[in-house]
């Protein structure tokens, strides 16, 4: 166990370092230097900035450099407004997370609720309901139901009202952001809900008399949760990706609209900061959940 | 047999006395009666067993002849339809400014006085977009490039992931153990965070010269189908190293190898059919996931180069003036619903009609 926790936590720590020579090296591949203005800098004016920001060094030195201010937390400066990125990340990083967390917290838990019920009553008209709901879901990009959200409740029927300063709702966001895990959780839960069901753990429990109440909550609904912790790992990555598309649409200022504008604006030290904090907060998600998976399942074996 | 030889009956035995029956009514079978008591079904292979499976399948069915609808809208709809995508339309020669976001089957001033002067002219079934194109024609192209890009994207994921995969898995060893740590790297890599940087800084980098094939394609597509390359394929290396590890144990691999059979013939005759039902399901539902990524960036902006439409670039411009013209979203999200939804479908009805092992 202690063998696989550090390699596991070995690999990590070599991705994120991967991630960071792969995002530095990239973004210094790309031609034209960050001082090239429609106005021409003076040569003096050029060196002196080259040398302020170490620019001047081998690019193997840089990297050196740029990993030593990543670990004192200094993300370097955006290059379009000259704002402190670490200053960015810091306010708008807790809207994103907050999202982020309410559209898992919504997905994996209407997901498993929606797919015990139709494990449970199979087919019935509820199990064929949500496996209908599921599948359609699984196949509408989050940018079109977004939209789609936006269009309806609050263009045409005014229920909600749109992000602005003053009215926050998280309500059509969170829909938006978690349709597709709930979707595809629901999935999930079904098949391990109808596996768990069929164990010979449940026949005895049943012979046992136990309850009908305590044998689904107890014995089949704990063992069925294991492939759906799984599954919230690499959930957490499309969560990311997928805030930056909501966060777009429904204005919200958060890190995932920050970024994408940054795309738009090519905000090179803007993309590369946010890409290696984004990806390294990916990472130690899959770290966690993979950890977790094996401490609630100890049937599996530490290869 | 002989009837004579049929033994006294036990007075106590519940048995029927066969002494009772005469010669006629107890005669031997002939061939021709023998021949209908044998119950032969159809002979039948892997491949048609399979078929027939997807076939009794109704979502399947469904699916395939959506997917037909589509395919033949999109091979024979610019055949129909006199416009082109990039065409800003024009009646009898002068630009028509009036054409500018028509609703579907409208048309504008100038085409109205040109068709009761009694011109003939083809009715835009989708609408016109904000810069005076035809919207039908240009959700038929955005259909067919979405479409390529999720065909060809799953191509290279299925030829580059094939080869490191089969190769992986046929070594074993250390060469296994070394190829699939890097498996490993690039697999725990967040795919569309690295997606938007490498097209980002492709977009940079690459330059075609005008003309050719490359350059009519657009840098963005270029390096879509690269990063694909790069990053997709990992999962699919995993899947064959997985089936293949276990294939490999068979005696007929065993037998091949014994007359001197080279590897790289070992795991073409045999390996590799042995796991292509596997390899084809992973495929079919690859392509969506192509799609799904395509429109992901082309949201972002870094998808397919204008004025080429791809169905995510479609929607996305459709987001501007959506209050008053909600059609231009529509039309495009409900194809690529459509698309996503049966190809989604046909992959799991592949999956349960080719290979029940692999339920998920």
């Amino acid at each position: 166990m202690t063998k696989y926790i550090i390699k596991r936590i070995l690999l990590a720590v070599l991705t994120v370092f991967v991630i960071c020579a792969i995002t530095f090296f990239l973004m210094h591949a790309v031609p034209g230097g960050p001082f090239n203005r429609e106005k021409a800098l003076s040569e003096a004016t050029i060196a002196a900035l080259n040398a302020r920001y170490n620019l001047d060094k081998p690019e193997g030195q840089q990297f050196i450099l740029y990993l030593k201010n990543l670990l004192h937390g200094d993300f370097g400066v955006s290059l379009k407004n000259g704002r402190e990125i670490k200053a960015i990340i810091g306010e708008s990083f807790p809207i994103s997370a907050k999202l982020g967390i309410f559209a898992m917290i919504v997905a994996l838990f209407l997901g498993t609720v929606f797919g015990s019920t139709a494990a449970l009553m199979r087919n019935k008209l509820p199990d064929r309901i949500i496996v209908f709901l599921s599948t359609l879901f699984t196949a509408v990009p989050s940018f079109i139901l977004a939209t789609l959200l936006l269009l309806v409740f609050c263009i045409q029927l005014k229920l909600i009202p749109v992000w602005d300063a003053n009215s926050h709702s998280y309500l059509l966001p969170v829909i938006a952001l978690s349709a597709y895990p709930m979707a595809y959780i629901t999935r999930l839960s079904k098949t391990s809900m109808l596996d768990a069901l069929s164990q010979d753990y449940i026949r005895t429990a049943r012979a046992k008399g136990v309850s009908k109440f305590k044998m689904i909550f107890k014995h089949a609904l704990r063992n069925s949760l294991i492939p759906v912790i799984t599954y919230a790992g690499p959930q957490i990555a499309y969560i990311i990706t997928g805030s930056m598309v909501i966060e777009t649409i429904f204005t919200i200022g958060g890190l995932g609209s920050k970024f994408v504008s940054a795309i738009t604006n090519r905000d090179y030290t803007m993309i590369m900061a946010t890409t290696i904090f984004l990806a390294s907060l990916m990472v130690i998600a899959n770290l966690i959940c993979d950890l977790l998976y094996k401490l609630v399942d100890p049937r599996i074996k530490y290869d | 047999m002989n009837l004579n030889d049929i033994p006294e009956k036990n007075p106590l035995s519940m048995q029927l006395d066969l002494s009772k029956f005469s010669g006629e009514q107890f005669s031997l079978a002939t061939e021709e009666e023998k021949q209908q008591q044998d119950v032969m079904s159809e002979s039948t292979t892997f491949f048609k067993d399979g078929m027939r499976k997807l076939f009794k399948n109704p979502l399947a069915v469904m699916s395939i002849i959506l997917l037909a609808v589509i395919l033949a809208t999109i091979i024979f709809a610019p055949l129909v339809v006199p416009y082109r995508y990039e065409e800003i339309l024009s009646v009898e020669g002068k630009r028509d400014k009036g054409a500018k976001n028509l609703a579907p089957f409208t048309y504008s001033e100038l085409e109205q006085r040109y068709i009761e002067k009694g011109g003939e002219r083809f009715p835009h079934i989708f609408g016109t977009d904000e810069q005076c194109r035809d919207y039908f024609i240009r959700v038929v192209y955005g259909t067919r490039i979405s479409l390529f890009i999720g065909f060809f994207a799953s191509i290279i994921v299925l030829i580059i992931g094939m080869l490191y995969g089969s190769i992986s898995g046929y070594m074993g060893g250390r060469v296994d153990l070394i190829m699939m740590r890097i498996v490993d790297i690039i697999y725990s890599l967040p795919d569309m965070l690295m997606i938007i940087l490498l097209s980002v800084v492709l977009q940079e980098v690459l330059q075609f010269k005008s003309g050719t094939l490359l350059a009519k394609l657009g840098t963005n597509m270029v390096s879509l189908f690269i990063v694909f390359g790069l990053l997709y394929w990992v999962g699919m290396a995993r899947l064959i190293r997985g089936q293949i590890l276990s294939i490999k144990e068979n005696e007929y691999i065993l037998a091949a190898r014994s007359i001197g059979a080279k590897p790289g013939r070992i795991i073409r005759k045999h390996i590799l059919p042995n796991c292509l039902s596997v390899i084809i399901i992973s495929t079919a539902l690859q392509i969506p996931s192509a799609i799904f990524t395509e429109s992901f960036l082309s949201f972002v902006g870094i998808g397919v180069k204008a004025p080429m439409p791809s169905l995510g670039s479609l929607a996305n411009s459709a987001r501007e003036g959506l209050q008053s013209y909600p059609y231009k979203l529509v039309f495009p999200a409900i194809v690529i619903c459509l698309i996503v939804l049966s190809l989604n479908l046909l992959g799991d009805g592949l999956r349960d009609a080719f290979d029940p092992k692999l339920k998920r």
